[in-house]
């Protein structure tokens, strides 16, 4: 093995990860406003609302990111309208239109996830607060919405793990994140697997560390399942 | 605009029946990747349940880094990573420049290799929810192992596994557009050929997006429809 081939390359590639970080966090940020709109758009029970929600969740599940992709940076260009118009000089970058399809990918799938949370949501403990007299707005800012949090965690966990993956295809539009990095360099030097080696290990981390997070916010975000410090003490004494 | 002169057309001028065949390239690569993955799903989830220390431990890490790391690396893997070992092999034999394995044989296996992960922990969770005294049953029956698998575990594991491996069958369907990279003619693939010849990009890829939905729409109703006849012996509530 050629140790250091490959701590270059792990110095190369690490310079990739700001991109591939901001990728993922500002479209997992952003999806997560528009998810929390189209699943309260499910949710509303007027079909005026609820139809075009589940019909666009349908589509930008059923297609791959990497025809999203395709569809905005290079299919928008077709209309001369779009490249007439303010948006064009946003629309013909590489990197805004990846961060608009990986956005707009997200928000497809954390819909489901926020929309299962909000539904398991008690009706008892909704009940509970009308009867205390808050208004919709404190209701959910108060109620719905931190518990529906705790059971959206897991699953948004996945979804973290899948975006962060997901950004790998930028780099089939010119973006030089860990991936495209990585694919310029094995164009220089012809050796393949090392690097892609390399940079799946830089991936691998990122993720490992997410895990990690996810389960320390699901952890603090329980603290009313745990049993008081005071009784743990004492079981231990036992 | 004639019928004819419509890009996306099966005239002489249209790209219908190019595309058409593009969508059965990628039905074949995602079957046989799929195909491929259950084998080494069912390898791997078999080392999960069955195997000792060692064998777990590659079956879960094998898990872990497959689930991890994104798609698209391990298809440059079987694609550059076999040009690696073949380009200086053809050397030998006098033929010089690029050599790799066809696109298809890469996206086949790396599909397989992704999938197979998914596939593995999906069959684990499956063999977790058969009950330990359908098993015992079939032993006091005096049913030998191979009798005891074929007849009991397999059909039970397979109901139950059933909606999972749709879910990765909906994955591979997808992943199969990245297949694109090596140059196989797919879905994406054959759409990028067209735009680039009409100069009408969102023509094409809408209409790579409208195949893939298709395809997708038919799987789900086919296995709801699969999924119903599986569990036609199990009550419900």
């Amino acid at each position: 093995m050629d140790i250091p081939f490959l701590y270059e390359t792990l110095l190369k590639l690490l310079t990739g990860v700001p991109l591939t970080l901001q990728l993922a966090v500002s479209s997992l940020g952003l999806g997560a406003i528009l998810a929390v709109i189209l699943a309260l758009a499910r949710l509303s029970g007027l079909r005026l609302l609820a139809w075009p929600a589940s019909c666009y969740v349908f589509i930008f599940r059923s297609t791959p990111l990497l025809v999203q992709i395709f569809l905005i940076y290079h299919g928008l260009g077709q209309f001369h309208g779009v490249r007439a118009s303010f948006l064009w000089p946003i629309l013909r970058e590489p990197y805004w239109c990846a961060l608009i399809a990986l956005t707009l990918n997200t928000a497809a799938y954390s819909c489901e996830i926020v929309r299962g949370a909000l539904l398991s949501v008690p009706p008892g403990q909704i009940e509970a607060a009308r009867a205390c007299g808050m208004s919709s707005f404190t209701l959910h800012r108060r109620v719905v919405f931190p518990l529906a949090l705790r059971h959206a965690l897991p699953g948004y966990g996945n979804e973290f793990i899948l975006m962060i993956k997901s950004t790998a295809l930028a780099s089939i539009i010119t973006l030089m994140e860990v991936t495209g990095l990585a694919a310029q360099l094995i164009s220089e030097s012809f050796r393949a697997i090392e690097i892609l080696i390399v940079a799946a290990a830089i991936y691998l981390f990122i993720n490992f560390i997410v895990t990690r997070l996810v389960q320390w916010a699901e952890y603090a975000l329980s603290a009313d399942l745990r049993p008081p410090p005071a009784a743990l003490e004492q079981g231990g004494a036992l | 605009m004639t019928a004819s002169d419509f890009v996306l057309g099966f005239g002489e001028a249209g790209w219908g029946a190019a595309l058409l065949q593009a969508a059965m390239m990628t039905l074949a690569v995602a079957l046989t990747g799929y195909a491929f993955g259950l084998v080494v799903g069912s390898l791997g989830a078999w080392a999960k349940i069955k195997g000792g220390t060692l064998l777990r431990l590659i079956a879960d890490a094998y898990t872990t880094v497959l689930r991890g790391i994104p798609d698209i690396l391990v298809i440059y893997l079987f694609y550059f990573g076999s040009s690696a070992v073949l380009t200086p092999l053809a050397g030998l034999f006098g033929i010089s420049g690029f050599v790799s394995l066809p696109g298809f044989m890469a996206g086949a296996l790396a599909i397989g290799l992704v999938s197979g992960a998914y596939q593995a922990e999906v069959m684990r969770g499956a063999y977790r929810a058969v009950s330990p005294g359908e098993i015992e049953a079939a032993i006091a029956a005096g049913m030998s192992r191979m009798t005891l698998f074929r007849r009991i575990i397999a059909p039970l594991v397979l109901r139950y596994a059933l909606p999972g491996l749709g879910n990765v069958w909906q994955l591979v369907l997808k992943e199969s557009a990245l297949v694109s990279v090596t140059g196989l003619v797919e879905i994406l693939r054959q759409a990028q050929i067209g735009a680039g010849s009409t100069g009408q990009p969102f023509t094409f890829f809408f209409a790579a997006a409208v195949l893939y939905l298709a395809i997708s729409s038919f799987s789900t109703w086919l296995l709801r429809r699969t999924e119903g006849r599986l569990t036609l012996g199990s009550r419900r509530a």
